[in-house]
């Protein structure tokens, strides 16, 4: 054990402290949202920091999807063949921009990630209504440059997993017993800064532009 | 008369740049418009602020068994714990872990903490390179400055100055004063040092004990970029940042950037449990924490003082400080500015270095308004200026060493007068009979103001004068 250590638990621990009277802690729901309202409450929150929304359904993303790359002239998408949306998008193979899948370390493949690949296709595990964010869990079919390198990352969210607050999402998934994974992440719009004369401008260091399907 | 301390001499320097004040009264107008707008219901927000401040100080009072918790968590989940009781030690341990690379620079996410190391400096001491990614710190690394606000950098600087700063350090590039261009400059340029930097630094804004997880909020994507680009990654943070449990965070994450710049949450929250695992394609191999102690063990010593450490900061004192608003960040000489540096700064480096910022309050009360964890900040500021004159020693650092001999006297003698009403009485007689002899130069005071003057007759004698009985 370091010095340092010793000295600061030692510094810490020489002080009396009264235990703290928690009344109030925890969350207390105060939203009565069904699900149609939670749609809209994140479709109006992901607007207004300039997300693309499109309602959607099983039927229909696909095409909606290959309507989308084309119009924004995309010559390629990355995206996991190994999840039920990418499984689908594998079987139209035709209809997309070239299919890449993520399936070998970062390392090999760093320069064509950073520089060639235009978009990008994930899963969600939920999302917040109250804020408008999706909730990612980055795995190993779909590793967690996908949602931060190419310029676009377009993001399928079932709307069965869209919940009222995060501290909802955090509960009625159970987090904590699940084990928190490497990287857990809220993402609520394209990447965004004010820091120039307060002026705000989209696209900094994350995606440019961030699109949701809702299904 | 004594020379003006250094504090004095920037704040007059401050004051007579006009436009720069201009700008930051807009800018802090509107922060405090984006604020309330984000908290409709009054009720809604005292309920969450009492809610972050249970969960912040019920933190502290566990804070050494916290901290066991949390390193042992992060041990098992495969990051490196270390401990620094200063700055410089903070400092070696990023060295090492540089030098253990062979890492001759690194790529930075936005780390007060850092800031607070001095550390940018220090590496380059060395021959290592810290590069500032987001974009407010990476425009004032340019200009070779320290952040004027902790959330937004660059605050002080217009977007014409930006420009022309581009334009200076990037002459390839054509000269725009169009934000998205420039944003857009910045990345690209940026992307490329991402691309290949060797290591990369963040700071955490709670890290849970529970489960041994770092969190980050974010706007840009410098803070996952800098976390997950790099082969190594290096979080620093002060022994206060840590919070219980996983279900903590929900309602801190809720008012901390509601309180800070009004939206209703960051473009990012990042959770960080564990370097990149067996199987998994990226993300850093090795992940570090530096958990730095500079003095927060000793504010942690006095129940009162103790209160500054449940700080999120979320700059919204700042932003709502009438003082601030005037002086700018870079007045205070301190890596924290505005009265959550008031109160911060002179317990870290001692009353001695900046016991004069506890001056720097007209005591107004905005900032414990505003506070999402109700530290209150004009009681501590009062406490520090008593820390400052007391004789009896005192916990904070340096008490006692803003004492004058003249100053206590005359306290003395005004507290002995009042209780004595024959001696007071008779003082302010003489004080009327003698009013016309008051001088009109009193010095700083009468520099912009006139004289006070003197009643022609005391207040008991005007009373008696109504008929008021006193006794």
């Amino acid at each position: 054990m370091s010095e340092a250590r010793t000295h600061i638990f030692q510094r810490l621990r020489a002080v009396p402290r009264p235990e703290v009277d928690t009344t109030g802690r925890d969350y207390v729901p105060i939203y009565d949202w069904d699900r149609a309202e939670r749609i809209k409450r994140f479709t109006e929150r992901m607007q207004a920091v300039r997300a693309e929304v499109h309602h959607s359904d099983r039927d229909s993303w696909l095409n909606l999807l290959a309507d989308l790359c084309k119009a924004k002239g995309l010559t390629n998408l990355l995206v996991s063949p190994h999840t039920e949306w990418g499984q689908a998008i594998y079987q139209q193979v035709g209809e997309f921009p070239t299919l890449q899948d993520y399936d070998r370390a970062i390392e090999a493949w760093k320069h064509e990630m950073f520089y060639n690949i235009d978009a990008s296709l994930t899963s969600t595990v939920g999302g917040i209504a109250e804020t408008g964010s999706l909730i990612l869990w980055p795995t190993e079919q779909e590793p967690r440059i996908m949602s931060l390198v190419p310029p676009v990352h377009f993001a399928i969210l079932d709307t069965q997993h869209l919940y009222t607050t995060f501290a909802e999402a955090m509960q009625e998934q159970d987090w904590l017993n699940q084990g928190m994974p490497t990287n857990a992440l809220l993402i609520s719009g394209p990447s965004k800064s004010a820091d120039i004369a307060q002026v705000l401008a989209y696209g900094v260091h994350g995606p440019k532009e961030l699109v949701v399907i809702l299904i | 008369m004594a020379k003006p301390s250094e504090f004095r001499i920037q704040v007059d320097q401050a004051l007579g740049k006009t436009e720069v004040r201009a700008h930051f009264r807009k800018a802090m107008d509107t922060l405090m418009t984006n604020r309330r707008n984000q908290f409709p219901d009054n009720a809604e927000l005292q309920r969450l602020r009492d809610q972050a401040q249970v969960i912040r100080a019920n933190a502290l009072s566990k804070l050494p068994e916290l901290l066991e918790q949390l390193e042992s968590n992060l041990t098992r989940n495969g990051i490196h714990v270390h401990w620094a009781e200063t700055t410089d030690e903070a400092n070696d341990i990023v060295l090492k872990i540089m030098q253990k690379h062979n890492a001759t620079w690194m790529i930075k996410g936005k780390s007060m903490v850092s800031e607070e190391m001095g550390l940018n400096h220090f590496l380059e001491s060395k021959g290592i390179e810290a590069l500032e990614s987001d974009l407010g710190e990476f425009i004032i690394q340019l200009d070779g400055e320290t952040p004027s606000h902790i959330i937004m950098p660059a605050i002080h600087k217009s977007k014409e100055q930006i420009a022309q700063l581009f334009n200076e350090k990037f002459p390839d590039i054509p000269y725009t004063e169009d934000v998205d261009t420039l944003t857009r400059t910045a990345r690209d340029i940026l992307r490329e040092k991402f691309y290949n930097a060797p290591v990369g630094l963040s700071g955490v804004n709670f890290a849970v004990a529970e489960t041994g997880t770092l969190c980050l909020v974010e706007n840009e994507g410098n803070g996952r970029m800098s976390t997950t680009i790099p082969p190594v990654h290096i979080a620093v943070t002060g022994i206060e940042k840590v919070v219980e449990k996983l279900s903590d965070i929900p309602p801190l994450l809720s008012i901390l950037p509601r309180s800070a710049t009004g939206q209703p949450i960051t473009t990012y929250f990042n959770m960080i449990s564990s370097p990149r695992k067996k199987g998994e394609k990226d993300g850093p191999e090795e992940v570090h924490l530096v958990l730095l102690d500079n003095g927060r063990s000793r504010i942690y010593s006095d129940p009162e003082l103790l209160a500054t450490l449940r700080c999120i900061r979320c700059g919204a004192c700042i932003n709502h400080c009438p003082v601030y608003v005037r002086i700018g960040g870079h007045s205070y000489g301190t890596v924290y500015p505005g009265p959550i540096g008031t109160i911060l700064e002179p317990q870290k480096s001692g009353l001695k270095v900046h016991g004069e910022l506890v001056q720097a309050s007209s005591l107004c009360g905005a900032c414990g308004e505003v506070c999402p964890v109700r530290i209150p900040i004009p009681s501590i500021i009062n406490r520090l200026r008593y820390e400052g004159v007391r004789q009896d020693g005192g916990s904070a650092l340096d008490a006692g060493s803003k004492r004058k001999p003249l100053e206590a006297i005359t306290w003395k003698a005004w507290s002995w007068a009042a209780s004595h009403p024959s001696v007071y009485n008779l003082g302010s007689t003489v004080a009327t009979q003698v009013r016309n002899l008051v001088p009109h130069n009193l010095g700083a005071w009468t520099s912009v103001r006139t004289a006070p003057a003197v009643a022609d007759k005391t207040l008991h004698q005007q009373l008696k004068a109504l008929g008021v009985d006193h006794e």
